[in-house]
């Protein structure tokens, strides 16, 4: 029985999630101008990648962010500015597709974070001096 | 003191009640288009199978609301989608669809094998028109309405349970 179900999963075919065509010429070509490529290198570090969602769309191995990073390169190539194409896809997904988050009434807990905690810890620092003090 | 003492098994606690509350409700995956209530972005996709005309944006701000289905032949819920999608067609709904990264042979098959709802069918071989509405996978449907305007997304397949939502936000698109 074990056997014959190993010999069923060995013969099994993998679903598919993945298309028959290849990936777009821009997603894993770099483009001639390095400073160009530098630009967009760069911004595709900061997108998400919509299918594996913890990754950026230059890290990711899906489709989808092939093509997002073909996208990526040819506006640049256009001489779209890396923020133009940022602001693009952020109309499309919302900030959620950029690592980069807004700075807006919801997203400011994230940046008063690190100054909050910085006074807590001043703040017990202090109460230890004074008592070895 | 005495308070203090309780610190920790409080923040244990929040920290349980946290966990707890992410396993009842777990996060939604999905992302939507930001795009509802904003005009379709002009494009223009080549015919994805012989004999039956490409789709722009152009052919979705024709007076009456029309469905656009993104779907491909190596998507397997796109397969158990089919036979909903039929369904509408046959009640009337004027349904068009973008055929992601797919091959013109490909796409004959799979209609031939679980049908054809189709009026027109846009080929989008590099995902470019998907990206530039806001769909982030398929299959996805958009409700367009007579204006040209995206009034509603279905994100996943559209399940038979989901059929009354679809009309209704067609009504709606009128």
């Amino acid at each position: 029985m074990r056997r014959a179900l190993l010999a069923f999963l060995l013969v099994a075919a993998p679903l598919r999630a993945d298309s028959n065509l290849p990936p777009s010429r821009w997603a894993n070509e770099q483009l001639p101008d390095a400073r160009q490529e530098a630009a967009a290198t760069a911004l595709m570090q900061e997108l998400r990648c919509l299918v594996c969602q913890g990754q950026s769309i230059a890290d990711s191995d899906a489709e989808l962010a092939g093509d997002m990073r073909a996208l990526v390169r040819e506006r640049i190539a256009r001489g779209e500015r890396p923020e133009a194409v940022r602001a693009w896809l952020v109309e499309r997904y919302g900030a959620w597709v950029s690592y980069r988050p807004p700075v807006e009434p919801l997203s400011w807990p994230l940046y008063a974070a690190p100054v909050a905690l910085l006074i807590a810890g001043a703040w017990l620092l202090r109460g230890r001096f004074r008592r070895r003090g | 003191m005495s308070r203090a003492r309780f610190l920790p098994l409080i923040v244990f606690a929040l920290l349980v009640v946290a966990v707890a509350w992410r396993l009842a409700t777990p996060k939604d995956d999905r992302v939507a288009s930001k795009l509802e209530g904003q005009k379709l972005p002009a494009f223009a996709l080549p015919p994805a199978v012989p004999g039956k005309p490409g789709l722009s944006s152009a052919d979705l701000a024709t007076g009456s609301p029309r469905l656009v289905n993104i779907f491909a032949s190596w998507c397997v819920p796109c397969i158990a989608e089919a036979p909903v999608l039929l369904e509408l067609a046959r009640r009337g709904v004027p349904i068009d669809a973008i055929a992601i990264r797919d091959k013109p042979e490909d796409v004959a098959a799979f209609l031939a094998r679980h049908g054809d709802p189709f009026q027109r069918i846009g080929s989008d071989d590099r995902s470019q028109v998907q990206i530039a509405l806001g769909s982030s996978g398929v299959p996805e449907s958009f409700v367009i309405d007579r204006k040209g305007v995206i009034r509603a997304q279905h994100i996943g397949p559209i399940m038979p349970q989901d059929v009354p939502a679809i009309l209704q936000a067609m009504e709606e698109a009128k």
